[in-house]
């Protein structure tokens, strides 16, 4: 059939897969450019960036056309890869797409100055990095992807221990590889049950399995757990403020920008599509985790003084909104709400495609910082908006988006969320009608405080004195980075001020997950997603209102007035000494959070002397739950390790008679 | 259609120009109540006029953001004040923007007050940010959820459509709405940088949050930044009309109504500041640490307000 028609355009998958073998291709060349650094960073980066590019078609393509698959003969015998591409892997894919194609271009220009081994080697995780993050989305049976998710978290390590030098990313990245791995396990479990005795693990056979209530409950508890682990919720969040400071900026913003969202993909394609049933409980129980790991995350971001770690903090708020949305969801859907659940699942998917988004930026915004100034403390920096105003203005973008605030896109999900809550009443559930409104309060309130942390974030990093004299020699990130930036800026704007058009585009991946479409009761202008008399919002209008009125305004000072400005010393009410160190420092901006959530952290200060002529403040506020469930396990683990260390003496006589009586014991057992 | 523009555009002008005056009423009746004499209404007016007039002092190490702030908050708050209704009801570009956004709104303002104030670095610049982000932080979600609550009684976010019901319905008792004003008037005075949670005429380092924050602007920059602010304090008085005592604004379409409307809104306006004066003349400014327990009320009662509702109004 094939030879008859040479010129049909293969499908998409087929597409996908060979993006796949090209991201392979590209990355064990590298391995042989480590002569030459120059040809790494500026032709097998582009070339990984023009890959993202197609993925992104790609994924694009698969919303709209037929599910497409085909069985790859590689693999165990026997158990060749099953790959499909529907509307719910091709919006990841297209995400995926998106968001890693600004980071790639940008990481060409970061990753220049790097030795040319290691950067042959990163080069080489980092496109298996992204082939592994492709192949989870594509893969259509349990073993392809678990292959694909090992794939992924591996590579993701070694990208994690790229400085394996220091000490300190040496145990983030162990931390990182062990939470992976016991999340692992868990979807390990997660398919073992699901496919239920047959011995067949491709998704096609779990879809038509029928299963009971407990059981099926059993596989959406361990993969709540499992990918849990992967997206960062409480308690699993702990590797995430480990892991990524420790990783190189653009793989941290990949990671968070990307990575966590596969996790978000895997929960929702075993629940709503393996899965034959759904149960309400679930969704109250993910409702709940969510919350926590929203308000957790926001208010931890709030006290960190490294950036990165707040960047990471905020990525476990985002986890949690999402969860959150993902919790509603089920909850209308199992209440037979379609039309709601239809909603906060277009929520869903519109916060991680902004989060993809906001947070890739946010991330190798801190990365030229970190390039430029080789600082990670936020009491080491400040002031830098003028030496980087590129960075500058582009990472505004994101910390304004991030933030939740019109037009950008974080308020558009935020939107839509808050929207479902108003349309509550009347659920069969009495009990979700006292739920409903606090965690409405609870979302808001995070949302709130998320506008904290991004003042503090922006304001103390670019704005202010800077803290060190060695700020001033800062430079400005390359072109590179800069294109890169403002390609994720602009994915910020454009998913903020065209939100109708985002919805149109997710009505399959909703219709295919929860049977039910959002319609946009507005127009391409404004967005309604009940019906226009509820609810409306149209960004694009409000732009141009905001900028005429502040074009009038400023026009109409300058014609009645005057336009002219002194320059002088600032005034700060007439103190005549001011120096850098008088301004808030990290810590002292968090201080107000510190001190009401105070509950949740382990504090650790150390106050200088009064008379000391060098003071030196440090102040930390830890996880508490590092202290309450973690060391309590590893001090466990530690000791069954110990006592199963009495066995071995090093002597051969003991470990032949344990063969011989593990032999005795199998002989009995067996022959009984 | 075209009247309909015209009336927004007469709204919202109406707004920016009598927004200073309410500010002159309200710190004239404070004058009285403690007992001094108090300047005239238009004083506010006076004011803007001579800082406009003069040379903007600015410190050198000033980043655009600086210069930009003033005109990004003013247009925000101009923006505001065009989608609350005060007049009439009917408003072209209220789909634009429902209440979340208005939330929104105010926040982005809020948000880029904050940075210029740290944009400096002066001492008190970036206390006046982290103290306004720390009232900010709960004041934000109370108000939301006194939207919340009047959303759902009215089933929508449009503000239009919020009055409309409200101010149409039949008399019956909302005891969800009771508690939505009482935290609503809790949020109103924290946003407006009012006693007791700041005080807008002080310059003392241990309470400022508003003051410290502008500490560092001046003439055309400051002008709009007082301008805004009157603006702000216009648009929470009109939204606390909107919501809670809604009689009086014309319908759509009703424009035999508007003198009446302009007359019921000037008595509503002029009463409603009084009694702000004379709260803030009979209270305390509250310690910095206890701003965070009076928004937890305010918040606590806006939650109940939206439970209340859920249990027993549905």
């Amino acid at each position: 059939m094939m030879e008859t028609l040479p010129l049909l355009p293969p499908d998409p998958v087929q597409w996908a897969w060979g993006v796949v073998l090209f991201w392979l291709a590209l990355g064990f060349t590298a391995l042989l450019l480590q002569g030459s650094p120059r040809l790494l960073s500026r032709l097998v980066f582009p070339l990984g960036a023009l890959g993202a590019l197609a993925i992104a078609g790609v994924g694009a393509a698969g919303l709209t056309l037929p599910i497409s698959s085909i069985v790859l003969p590689i693999g165990l015998p026997d158990l060749p890869f099953h790959l499909r591409l529907d509307a719910l892997s091709g919006f990841f894919m297209l995400l995926l797409g998106g968001a890693a194609f600004g980071i790639t271009v940008y990481a060409s220009g970061y990753f220049r100055s790097m030795a040319a081994g290691p950067l042959a080697l990163l080069a080489l995780w980092y496109h298996l990095f992204l082939a592994g993050m492709v192949m989870v989305l594509l893969a259509d049976d349990a073993y392809a992807f678990m292959v694909a998710w090992e794939v992924m978290a591996l590579s993701s390590y070694f990208l994690v221990t790229t400085d394996h030098k220091i000490p300190e990313i040496r145990s983030a990245g162990f931390l990182y590889l062990l939470i992976a791995h016991v999340g692992a396990v868990s979807l390990l479990l997660t398919f073992g049950v699901l496919q239920g005795g047959h011995g067949d693990y491709t998704f096609d056979t779990m879809r038509l399995a029928e299963m009971t209530p407990f059981w099926a409950s059993v596989v959406y508890l361990l993969a709540l757990f499992g990918f849990g682990a992967k997206a960062g919720l409480v308690p699993m969040h702990v590797w995430l403020p480990e892991a990524h400071p420790a990783a190189p900026s653009p793989v941290s913003a990949l990671m968070s920008g990307v990575m966590l969202k596969t996790a978000i993909y895997g929960l929702l394609r075993v629940t709503f599509d393996l899965l034959n049933i759904q149960i309400g409980w679930w969704g109250t129980l993910a409702l709940a985790l969510g919350l926590i790991t929203a308000l957790y995350g926001v208010i931890f971001a709030a006290v960190q003084s490294d950036m990165k770690r707040l960047l990471a903090w905020s990525s476990i708020e985002n986890i949690g909104v999402i969860i959150a949305a993902f919790g509603l969801t089920l909850i209308f859907y199992t209440d037979g709400k379609g039309a709601l659940a239809a909603l906060t699942l277009t929520a869903l998917l519109y916060h991680a495609l902004n989060h993809a988004f906001f947070k890739g930026l946010l991330f190798v915004g801190t990365g030229s910082v970190l390039h430029a100034t080789g600082v990670r403390h936020m009491g080491h920096l400040g002031g830098l908006m003028r030496f980087m105003p590129w960075t500058a203005w582009l990472t505004l973008i994101g910390a304004l988006a991030i933030a939740g605030l019109p037009p950008l896109n974080g308020f558009v999900s935020e939107w839509l969320l808050l929207q479902a809550f108003l349309l509550t009443p009347g659920l069969t559930q009495p009990y979700l009608n006292t739920v409903i409104p606090v965690a409405a309060a609870t979302v808001a309130l995070a949302a709130a405080l998320a506008a904290y942390v991004m003042v503090k974030f922006f304001g103390v990093v670019f704005l202010g004195q800077p803290r060190d004299p060695a700020l001033h020699e800062a430079h400005e990130a390359g072109w590179a980075e800069r294109l890169g930036m403002l390609w994720l800026a602009a994915g910020c704007v454009l998913l903020g001020l065209f939100p109708a058009q985002v919805i149109d585009w997710l009505t399959p991946v909703v219709r295919l997950l929860v049977n039910q479409t959002l319609v946009n009761d507005g127009n391409w202008l404004m967005l309604a997603p009940v019906s226009a008399e509820r609810a409306s919002y149209a960004p694009l209008i409000f732009l141009v209102v905001v900028v005429g009125v502040l074009l009038l305004t400023f026009l109409w000072v300058r014609r009645v007035y005057h336009g002219r400005v002194r320059r002088s010393d600032p005034w700060d009410c007439g103190y005549p000494e001011q120096d850098a160190r008088m301004q808030d420092s990290a810590e002292g901006f968090g201080q107000p959070i510190r001190q009401i959530f105070e509950v949740f952290m382990k504090v650790e200060r150390e106050t200088p002397d009064p008379f000391d002529r060098n003071p030196r403040y440090r102040g930390a506020s830890l996880d508490k739950l590092w202290f309450i469930l973690y060391e309590p396990i590893a001090r466990v683990t530690d000791w069954l390790s110990q006592q199963a260390g009495r066995l071995q003496h090093g002597r051969i006589q003991w470990y032949l008679i344990y063969s011989f009586a593990t032999l005795i014991f199998l002989l009995i057992f067996t022959t009984r | 259609m075209s009247t309909g523009i015209l009336l927004q555009l007469a709204q919202t002008l109406l707004a920016i120009l009598l927004a200073p005056l309410l500010m002159g009423w309200v710190n004239q009746c404070r004058a009285w109540l403690q007992g001094r004499s108090a300047p005239p209404i238009t004083q506010p007016y006076r004011t803007l006029r001579k800082l406009f007039h003069k040379d903007a002092v600015i410190a050198h190490n000033a980043s655009p953001l600086f210069r930009f702030a003033p005109y990004m908050i003013f247009a925000c708050m101009a923006l505001a004040a065009g989608i609350v209704p005060t007049l009439a009801n009917d408003l072209p570009f209220s789909p634009a923007a429902d209440v979340i956004a208005l939330v929104g709104i105010f926040a982005l303002a809020r948000v880029f007050l904050a940075l210029a104030a740290m944009d400096i670095g002066s001492s008190f610049g970036t206390l006046g940010a982290r103290r306004e982000m720390l009232v900010s932080f709960l004041a934000e979600p109370a108000l939301l959820m006194v939207f919340f609550t009047a959303s759902l009684i009215s089933h929508s976010t449009e503000l239009p459509i919020i009055v409309q019901t409200l101010a149409h319905r039949e008399f019956a008792i909302y005891p969800s709405l009771a508690f939505a004003a009482v935290a609503f008037w809790m949020i109103s005075v924290a946003e407006n940088a009012r006693i007791p949670v700041d005080n807008p005429t002080t310059h003392l380092e241990l309470t400022m949050i508003h003051e410290a924050m502008i500490l560092e602007y001046s003439a055309r920059h400051l002008a709009l930044i007082e301008w805004a602010v009157a603006l702000k304090l216009f648009t929470y008085s009109a939204l606390g009309i909107a919501l809670f005592l809604p009689w009086g604004i014309a319908a759509q379409g009703d424009i035999a109504a508007l003198p009446l409307a302009l007359v019921a809104m000037v008595a509503k306006l002029a009463i409603g500041g009084a009694a702000l004066s004379f709260l803030e003349a009979i209270s305390a400014k509250v310690r910095l640490f206890r701003a965070p327990e009076f928004l937890g009320t305010a918040f606590l009662l806006a939650v109940l307000g939206m439970l209340i509702h859920f249990l027993l109004e549905v």
